[in-house]
């Protein structure tokens, strides 16, 4: 198939096909970190701006060590040390970073909507490391990259998603992907914490974990974040933890061979017990490999895409 | 100076008017309405295949001035108005300062005498600073010319206080405008509360922050016995409520917003901030009961909700973005594409929500084309489609909700007191 979006803003907007392309083209990239010089040449020149105005140690060294196995050029840009704390709006920081000639920008935002706009203000591409609580698809791409691996296919499997779904954008993209991919999608919280709606984005809804476990291929846990308003009802983590948790005694009633993912960092006792996080159905370490690959896979096609349109107008 | 309109079909439902029909205007009154008037001219007016309207009456406009004269001023609000056919409107009084005083009242009229080119109302503030704690002196600012209160932007949350400025707007025999939303309910959401919020990832306003505030507004309007209006109706609920109360007597009246009955929540997907207003846009069944609302008379007013504001406080992320959108230029030509073209409304009810209703609602002799009316006339071509186009726009702010789109009906000539403040270009 020919890629020719030049931007990743979200999986919404994204075809079965197109999906399937991205996962593909991972795949042969994830060699690429198994060599004994773990770099190719495929973006030498080109320069990723790592543009994070939420702190994110972990999507944004990912998302460094991609570049850099690609032969790219990097810069990463936080808010505390940008212009963006004396007040520029995001439209001129982009367009400065598109006057350095730059050929990406990853960001990261804590508005929902900041990346669609951006890249609506730059020519460069633009891809979205996560915009409020409206999508991270890398994150997504890389989980589905890690069920797929594990399990053999998506379409067909049951997904349970559990914890904070209203503001979690890992969950919007799970769903999106995970259903276009065929999967059977199914979101558990507590009330409070299911968004209205989401039924028809495609999951199900349940607000009991051990329903929601019962027939899951795999479980994906997300962090829960208490400081949160909308968790003043939840008043003790270890609520949370007794009513939501994952424990090893909980997983022994759901099918054997459930995949545990959590897209980290894991807050141990909380959302899930340290045995479930460090046992023998959590694949959390093999997502933060698989995680290489599927941003290489992604830096990759928005600038051949972007290489592509420049040479046809 | 005499002009005479020739051939055009004057549509004006307060004299129970449709049809082809000549109308001079000698200075600034409409002189007579007849056929083939033979009356001698300065200036003809061909208007056959044209559609004449009284001038229209938008009562919901923020001019911005005094205070941020960036986003407009009275000067270009006004412009803004008579390219939209726009003859009258009223002036919300959010403005730095608000109108909350015969001061500030003064301090406006001043402002509009030197520089308007439409007729200006005021509309004065309900409470001081429009902070809902202290009452305005509302016999001073009725005396001072104030015609409608309301402290729009917000809701009065103190029911005791808006009791009593009822019962004082009843002695005074002043409107009050009633800006329904529940803080407590709509909190930070900037959007439709439902299945496009959560997928946009933003964070929703419900319908019951709006039409609970409609419902307990009503009831004190009827307590007090004091006439109000429920500003810009955007939910199905609102519109039942609004049924209701009327049905029972109760002495209310309605707006609604030209993008609540052309647009839904869907046209938010892409984060595009000339979508956001508050209240929002909402679903496709609520923007089908606008229109019903306006078919069966609950909803006896289109009004613009005029709320411009300029490219930096627009071209930011969704949430920091401020809510409203202009409307004076394209309400017109929007409400004939949505409701005169889909067989919503026929051109005489079109022009009661549009300039009979209001002016009756506001209490002036205005919305109407018989003789001895000032002649605040308009002529539009109906069958004339046009492209909005942000260059165009006269108002100081950008901030369209329909740039892009194409809309029926072009307004040719706006005549204010027998003056032509507006005239399309060939
Ligand atoms: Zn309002
Ligand atoms: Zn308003």
């Amino acid at each position: 198939m020919n890629w020719n979006k030049k931007d990743l803003l979200g999986l919404e907007e994204l075809s079965k096909e197109e999906l399937e392309h991205i996962l593909a083209t991972a795949e042969s990239f994830k060699e690429v970190s198994t060599r004994e010089i773990k770099k190719v040449p495929a973006l030498r020149g080109k320069t990723v701006v790592n543009l994070f105005y939420e702190p994110s140690t972990r999507t944004r060294v990912s998302f460094e060590v991609a570049a850099k196995r690609l032969s790219a050029d990097v810069i990463n840009i936080a808010t505390e040390t940008s212009s963006v704390k004396k007040g520029e709006t995001l439209i001129d920081t982009g367009r400065n970073i598109q006057a350095l000639k730059a050929d990406i920008i990853v960001m990261r935002h804590n508005y929902s909507g900041a990346a669609v706009m951006l890249a609506r203000h730059v020519d460069i591409s633009v891809v979205n490391a996560g915009d409020g609580w409206h999508e991270h698809p890398t994150q997504a791409l890389l989980d589905i990259f890690t069920l797929k691996e594990k399990l053999g296919r998506i379409e067909g499997l049951q997904v349970a998603i559990v914890g904070d779904i209203a503001h979690s954008r890992v969950a919007r993209s799970n769903i999106w992907g995970l259903t276009k991919l065929g999967a059977e999608v199914t979101v558990c919280a507590p009330k409070i914490l299911i968004p209205p709606g989401i039924e028809e984005m495609g999951a199900k809804v349940s607000l009991n974990i051990n329903e929601a476990l019962k027939n899951a291929d795999a479980v994906n846990v997300l962090r829960m974040q208490f400081e949160r308003d909308e968790l003043n009802a939840f008043p003790k983590q270890l609520e949370y933890f007794k009513e939501f948790g994952i424990t090893k005694e909980r997983l022994k009633e759901a099918k054997k061979g459930i995949v545990v993912m959590h897209p980290g960092p894991i807050n141990r006792g909380v959302e899930m017990s340290s045995e479930v996080a460090d046992g023998a159905n959590s694949v959390i370490l093999e997502q933060v490999t698989n995680g290489i690959a599927v941003r290489m896979a992604v830096l990759f096609l928005v600038a051949q895409a972007r290489d592509i349109n420049a040479n046809t107008h | 100076m005499q002009i005479l309109i020739k051939g055009g079909r004057v549509v004006d439902p307060a004299n129970n008017i449709d049809g082809i029909f000549d109308i001079l205007v000698e200075n600034s009154k409409i002189a007579k309405v007849a056929k083939n008037i033979k009356d001698e001219a300065k200036l003809v007016i061909d208007a056959a295949d044209k559609i004449v309207l009284p001038g229209l009456v938008d009562m919901h406009v923020h001019l911005r001035e005094p205070g941020r004269e960036d986003k407009e001023t009275v000067e270009s609000g006004t412009m803004a108005a008579a390219r939209g056919g726009v003859t009258t409107l009223l002036a919300m009084p959010n403005t730095f300062p608000a109108i909350d005083s015969a001061e500030n009242v003064s301090l406006l009229k001043e402002i509009i005498k030197n520089s308007a080119k439409v007729n200006v109302l005021i509309c004065g503030a309900i409470s001081r600073q429009r902070l809902g704690k202290e009452l305005t002196d509302i016999a001073g600012l009725r005396s001072a010319g104030v015609v409608v209160i309301s402290d729009d932007g917000s809701s009065v949350d103190d029911q005791a206080l808006l009791l009593e400025a009822l019962k004082k707007a009843n002695q005074e025999d002043v409107l009050v405008s009633s800006h329904c939303e529940d803080k407590s309910l709509s909190g930070n959401g900037v959007v439709n509360r439902g299945f496009n919020a959560t997928r946009l990832g933003l964070r929703g306003i419900s319908k019951e922050s709006e039409y609970l505030r409609v419902e307990r507004d009503i009831e004190l309007a009827e307590k007090s016995g004091t006439r109000m209006h429920i500003a810009h109706v955007s939910c199905s609920e609102s519109v039942e409520i609004i049924a209701k109360a009327k049905k029972k007597g109760v002495k209310v009246t309605s707006e609604a917003a030209p993008h609540h009955f052309a647009l839904n929540e869907e046209a938010v997907l892409g984060y595009d901030t000339n979508m956001k207003m508050n209240p929002p846009l909402r679903s496709k069944q609520d923007v089908e009961a606008i229109k019903k609302g306006l078919k069966s008379g609950v909803i006896d007013a289109i009004a613009s909700d005029h709320a411009p504001h300029t490219e930096n406080e627009k071209d930011i992320e969704f949430d920091r973005a401020e809510f409203g959108v202009i409307g004076l230029e394209t309400e017109l030509s929007v409400a004939i594409t949505e409701l005169v073209e889909k067989d919503v409304l026929d051109w005489k009810k079109l022009v009661e929500k549009m300039s009979y209703n209001p002016a009756k609602i506001l209490g002036i002799a205005k919305g109407a084309l018989g003789v001895g009316s000032d002649a605040d006339i308009v002529i539009i071509d109906p069958s004339k489609e046009w492209l909005v186009k942000k260059e165009d726009f006269l108002s100081k702010s950008k901030n369209s909700a329909f740039i892009g789109k194409k809309l029926k009906g072009v307004v040719e000539y706006t005549f204010c007191s027998g003056k032509i403040i507006y005239k399309a270009k060939e």
